[in-house]
């Protein structure tokens, strides 16, 4: 790293703050130890499901797909009586597609993911061109990635501006920053980057770890840096911002140590779909797995829910 | 100097890998001679849980390899069990068994292994069938493995019953469950080593330990076991029937009250790899 991308840092860390490396790992090892029960851990399934961002981000997607993607979205599971997910996530292309199944007057919101996803290697212009279309189609949400090449060198007004630019081409559409936090490689990295984004956000946005394409997604401890971050910010500025976890969560025992660990760092006011997310596709299948295990008491086979899109 | 003992901590073998229980609880375990031998894991149906998630990760790769394959493999467990003959007659001996007794045992499980290994490439030639029907078609009948299948080895043998339950189970490219005897499961442990060595890929034979009264309910209701079978009393197979009959999977169990002569040709034989499979019956036209 050249002199003056390093004096940057650590202007920008001195700011923000550090992050305790070794405390983050002991604390987020204390959030698997809790013990979740009974009707406590049916509130967490059920919540956990209404928090799913049901995601399908393939090269093989087709209208086909998405639409019965979107029925499972709106009723997860025949004969449980859970509610249904957040929103569905799909490829820019896909957002009409996603409408039409969904209908206008729906709980499901759509999601989807633009600005050259998963690298962010386009021009501008054709990122927010991108935007634009989406948002035309009827998404309700972006999710962004940040120029992850423009942070590394140090050049973080770029990332802030583009971060600006596209969240006014969102118009009033939720716009989700993903920081991609496996190419950031440090803790303090990934702290400082949230505090970019989270500076030009709309209270209500979110920001997001991971694209779920690269090797390392989200983790208890880069959650924690991020929801720390959230805290932090909230306590200073009053602006809540949301968080989304994406990538690697496959199982409903991670997905209850997420809510546990949003409900020790953040607090009630955290634990709803509006505030917090879960990027997934095979996720929700355990999920209900779980919820049915619960309702009938025997362990229940995979094949018994409908197939999940493995994409994440 | 005196040297410090050095113990052996016993672990089951699951997943192709040497686990605790989930709970961490263990039960200790007498030899013959009423001295405290080891700390066993008491394995509970979370253990049974994770097992069968192992035992569904390996299945459909197990199931695809080549029938002359699967029996390659299950020679070489004979040929594991033959190079250690000598551990197998002391964790035996733990149980109680002479040198003797323990030979006989030890000699007829690597028989079964060999008898189950040669029956690999051949059962379907026997079981399976063209049929003759009256219209242009070709109508074949071809088995397939169920799936995974939970065992319930019986106290008594506790080496030869158990191997006598995998062996035809996994000839046919099922993968299973098996709960070891309760009062002698050290065999089982040692079992567990030796699969590990052979070529067996790791998740086909999952071998837990424990208390019956924990594990049996919930195999007889997870609804992912596709079969149970093995030795069990008048109440077990009751509670075994009623959530087999819910989560409709096959049972075929013998009782406690009678037991089986597991050194007999009775105890191997081609039905008893016929109880785990599944007959898929194909219409083919003739000319197409």
């Amino acid at each position: 790293m050249s002199a003056p991308a390093q004096s940057v840092f650590r202007r920008l860390f001195d700011e923000v703050g550090p992050v305790d490396h070794v405390g983050i790992e002991e604390r987020v090892a204390k959030y698997t130890t809790r013990s979740i029960k009974k009707n406590a851990k049916l509130w967490g399934l059920k919540t956990a499901v209404s928090m799913v961002d049901l995601t399908t981000l393939e090269g093989k997607d087709t209208p086909g797909k998405v639409a019965s993607l979107c029925q499972k979205a709106l009723r997860p599971h025949d004969g449980l009586d859970c509610p249904p997910v957040a929103a569905v996530c799909v490829y820019p292309a896909m957002v009409k597609h996603a409408r039409r199944a969904l209908g206008e007057d729906t709980a499901v919101r759509i999601a989807s993911v633009a600005t050259a996803f998963p690298s962010g290697q386009a021009p501008l212009r054709t990122r927010l061109a991108e935007v634009k279309a989406a948002v035309a189609d009827g998404a309700d949400e972006i999710d962004m990635v940040i120029n992850r090449g423009a942070f590394l060198s140090g050049e973080f007004q770029l990332v802030q501006d583009e971060i600006v630019a596209v969240r006014d081409a969102c118009g009033s559409a939720t716009l989700k920053v993903i920081l991609e936090v496996s190419e950031l490689e440090t803790y303090d990295n990934i702290r400082a980057a949230s505090f970019l984004a989270m500076r030009v956000l709309r209270p209500g946005d979110f920001i997001k770890t991971s694209t779920g394409k690269t090797t390392l997604n989200a983790t208890l401890g880069n959650n924690q840096v991020m929801l720390e971050a959230i805290r932090d910010f909230y306590l200073d500025t009053g602006t809540p911002i949301a968080m989304k976890p994406a990538g690697g969560i496959r199982t409903a025992k991670q997905a209850l140590q997420f809510l546990i660990a949003v409900k020790e760092t953040l607090g009630d006011a955290w634990l709803n779909n509006t505030r917090y997310r879960f990027g997934a596709s095979s996720l929700l299948n355990d999920l209900l797995r779980q919820l049915e295990k619960e309702r009938t008491g025997a362990y229940q086979a995979p094949y018994y829910f409908s197939e999940a899109a493995e994409s994440y | 100097m005196s040297r410090l003992p050095i113990t052996k901590t016993p672990k089951v073998y699951v997943g192709g890998a040497f686990i605790r229980s989930e709970s961490a609880r263990t039960f200790p375990l007498q030899d013959a001679a009423g001295h405290f031998f080891a700390n066993i894991p008491q394995c509970t149906r979370k253990d049974l849980r994770n097992a069968i998630e192992a035992a569904a990760k390996a299945g459909p790769g197990w199931a695809k390899r080549t029938p002359y394959n699967r029996g390659q493999i299950i020679y070489r467990l004979g040929e594991m069990l033959e190079a250690r003959k000598a551990d197998m007659t002391d964790a035996l001996a733990v149980g109680g068994a002479t040198k003797s007794a323990a030979a006989k045992e030890i000699t007829a499980t690597i028989d079964r292994l060999i008898y189950y290994a040669g029956w690999a490439d051949k059962y379907e030639q026997v079981l399976g069938n063209v049929n003759p029907v009256a219209s242009p078609h070709f109508n074949f009948t071809v088995t397939e493995p169920m799936g995974i299948i939970g065992l319930l080895a019986p106290a008594e043998v506790p080496l030869l019953a158990l191997v006598s339950l995998i062996a035809p189970a996994i000839t046919s490219g099922n993968t299973v469950v098996a709960l070891a005897s309760s009062t002698q499961p050290y065999p089982a442990i040692v079992l567990g080593e030796m699969l590990a060595t052979s070529d067996l890929p790791g998740g086909v034979v999952n071998l837990l330990t424990g208390f019956r009264k924990e594990i049996v309910p919930t195999m007889a209701t997870h609804t992912h076991l596709r079969a149970i079978a093995g030795v069990a009393s008048a109440d077990e197979r009751k509670t075994l029937k009623l959530g087999a009959a819910d989560s409709v999977k096959r049972v075929k169990l013998s009782k406690t009250e009678e037991p089986t002569d597991w050194f007999s040709d009775q105890a191997q034989s081609l039905y008893d790899l016929r109880d785990h499979l599944e007959f898929k019956t194909t219409w083919h036209p003739i000319g197409a």
